[in-house]
């Protein structure tokens, strides 16, 4: 029962954290028609801004200095970079964004070299909370899970009762149409695209000392970002929230798992014949855990096409 | 004039679809704008606010607008409602109507004057758009547009796919605010409704314009509406 209250706890952090990276990602396609490929470079860089920020300043901060940099950095980008590719078309733009990945990934190395950099939790937070299931938690944790429900709610309320966010809600399904009511586009993509980067530097500050910042980490974790807005439905925002807590959950709960595949499915009552292919019945659960999004992606686009909660197909 | 198209071309990607367009509309004139299908007649609204790549000359109370970005040509006070209605399906009603409100002067038109114009906006006020019929959508995107008080309205095609009520209904609106002292360009298919509402009328085919008149002298003209209307 612990167990699964930890798996349940940890879960929500992980998923929240997921949904800070592909709530800007989905956006900006819905909106632009564009998958940013830099996006978890954006969040790369603000984990490791926030190393350095914090080493001067505190990680105080960082909390605030590093998403509005990061935030910064990304309206530049679009604004000079984007905007100028987006009439040669989607390809060109998507090409755009591929070389800036490339260059963050080059970029980062250079300056703070190829190994894990010690980026640390603050002292103020770095303290076991409480015990359960025989694991100390981790104050920090539930700092990072205020945070994320912090930003949610911030972000709930900036797109259901501002007038922009009406205008990015409507720019999702009719961008053109925007435009022709008036409403400067080009500007609001802008905004969305700093906004986006901003919250995927926030995941940066956030995570980056509670796991590792290291020049590899935009790699591993774009993929499950890029499996997640697909799987919730490019351009969904409630789509992109399902899928983060799905994934946050599934994979939380399949890498504290130790029991052997043959097990679990027979646990589920789904029965296998392990005297077949006896090996692959032995991997446990833990070791399938990377593949679990991908093979969730699978089923979900072989099940739905748009995606959970898509409009159109991916 | 209001507005003065000279020389208008339009294209999509390579394939050029209008051919040197001349069009004029005088402030407070309903003008129609007719043609078959594919003659280049919504190309012909997009063109003048800037949704397809273009070239000519487009003057708007004087202002050149040939190069302007669609949100500076609706400033400027041109209204559009394209052909697909492009409601925005999952924001309601009134949140739809509030997105065609401008920044800058404005204010002639409001919430209370949709509502009055066509009173089942003000029912289905909180209803996502989407969840609207055919009908109410086409009230609604007119009723949108409207919302920027625009000096001059392009429509496209208001009454295609509805049921005789509704087309009268749009018909109705149409007329009411034109007495309200807004300029109208017309997009019809229905050449009743254009010959009974229209000061002026035009006729594309093949993307050129290839009759110019008024109702009484295409009415009498029978070998323009077969060549370049009846199906
Ligand atoms: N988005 C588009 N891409 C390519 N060709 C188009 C597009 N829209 C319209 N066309 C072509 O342009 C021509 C004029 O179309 P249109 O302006 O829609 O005519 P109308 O509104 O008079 O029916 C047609 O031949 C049509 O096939
Ligand atoms: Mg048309």
């Amino acid at each position: 029962m612990e167990q699964l209250g930890l798996i349940l706890l940890n879960g929500l952090v992980y998923g929240l954290l997921l949904f800070m990276l592909s709530v800007g990602l989905t956006l900006i396609f819905g909106m632009m028609g564009v998958l940013n490929l830099a996006h978890a470079s954006f969040y790369m860089l603000g984990a490791f801004l926030a190393f350095t920020i914090s080493i001067r300043l505190g990680f105080w901060a960082a909390l605030i200095i590093v998403p509005v940099l990061v935030g910064l950095i990304g309206a530049v980008v679009e604004r000079y970079g984007l905007r100028t590719v987006h009439k040669h078309g989607h390809l060109a733009e998507l090409l755009f964004t591929f070389g800036l990945a490339f260059i963050i990934g080059e970029v980062v190395p250079l300056i703070w070299g190829r190994t894990p950099v010690p980026y640390r939790v603050p002292a103020a937070l770095d303290f076991p909370l409480f015990s359960i299931a025989g694991n100390a938690y981790p104050a920090y944790r539930l700092f990072m899970m205020a945070v994320a429900i912090a930003m949610f709610l911030v972000l709930y309320l900036a797109l259901a009762r501002t007038r922009l966010g009406l205008v990015v809600r409507a720019a999702l399904t009719h961008p053109d149409m925007v435009g022709m009511l008036g409403h400067d586009v080009p500007k609001v993509f802008t905004l969305v695209f700093g906004a986006g980067c901003a919250l995927a530097g926030l995941a940066g500050v956030i995570a980056g000392n509670a796991f590792t910042t290291e020049p590899g980490m935009a790699r591993s974790l774009g993929a499950i970002v890029f499996a997640i807005v697909v799987m919730g439905g490019l351009g969904s925002i409630w789509g992109a929230l399902v899928a983060s807590l799905l994934i946050g959950f599934v994979q939380t709960a399949s890498i504290s798992l130790d029991m052997p595949l043959g097990t679990a499915l027979m646990h589920l009552g789904i029965p296998v014949n392990t005297a077949m292919l006896t090996d692959l019945w032995q991997i446990t659960i833990a070791r399938v855990a990377p593949v679990v999004p991908y093979v969730l992606l699978i089923l979900v686009l072989a099940l739905r096409p748009r995606g959970l909660m898509g409009t159109r197909s991916a | 004039m209001m507005l003065s198209v000279q020389g208008l071309q339009a294209w999509y990607g390579k394939s050029q679809v209008l051919r040197g367009v001349n069009l004029q509309v005088a402030r407070g004139e309903i003008v129609a704008l007719l043609g078959r299908n594919g003659a280049g007649r919504s190309t012909m609204l997009k063109a003048i606010m800037g949704g397809v790549a273009r070239d000519g000359r487009i003057q708007f109370d004087g202002t050149e607008i040939g190069r302007l970005a669609p949100h500076q040509v609706a400033r400027l006070g041109l209204g559009y409602v394209p052909e697909d209605r492009s409601i925005f399906p999952d924001l309601t009603t009134a949140q739809n109507l509030i997105l065609g409100e401008k920044p800058g002067p404005g204010g002639k038109f409001g919430l209370d004057d949709a509502y009055a114009l066509f009173p089942r906006l003000r029912e289905r006020a909180d209803a996502p758009a989407g969840a609207l019929s055919g009908g109410e959508q086409q009230m609604l995107a007119m009723c949108r547009t409207l919302m920027g008080s625009p000096a001059l309205l392009m429509v496209d095609e208001p009454t295609e796919g509805l049921a005789p009520m509704m087309v009268q209904k749009v018909r109705e609106l149409l007329v009411a605010v034109a007495a309200r002292g807004v300029t109208i360009l017309l997009v019809e298919q229905k050449l009743d409704i254009a010959l009974a509402i229209s000061q002026r009328l035009y006729v594309m085919g093949h993307g050129e314009i290839v009759f110019e008149g008024t109702p009484a002298s295409l009415a009498g003209n029978a070998q323009v509406r077969r060549e370049w209307l009846e199906v």
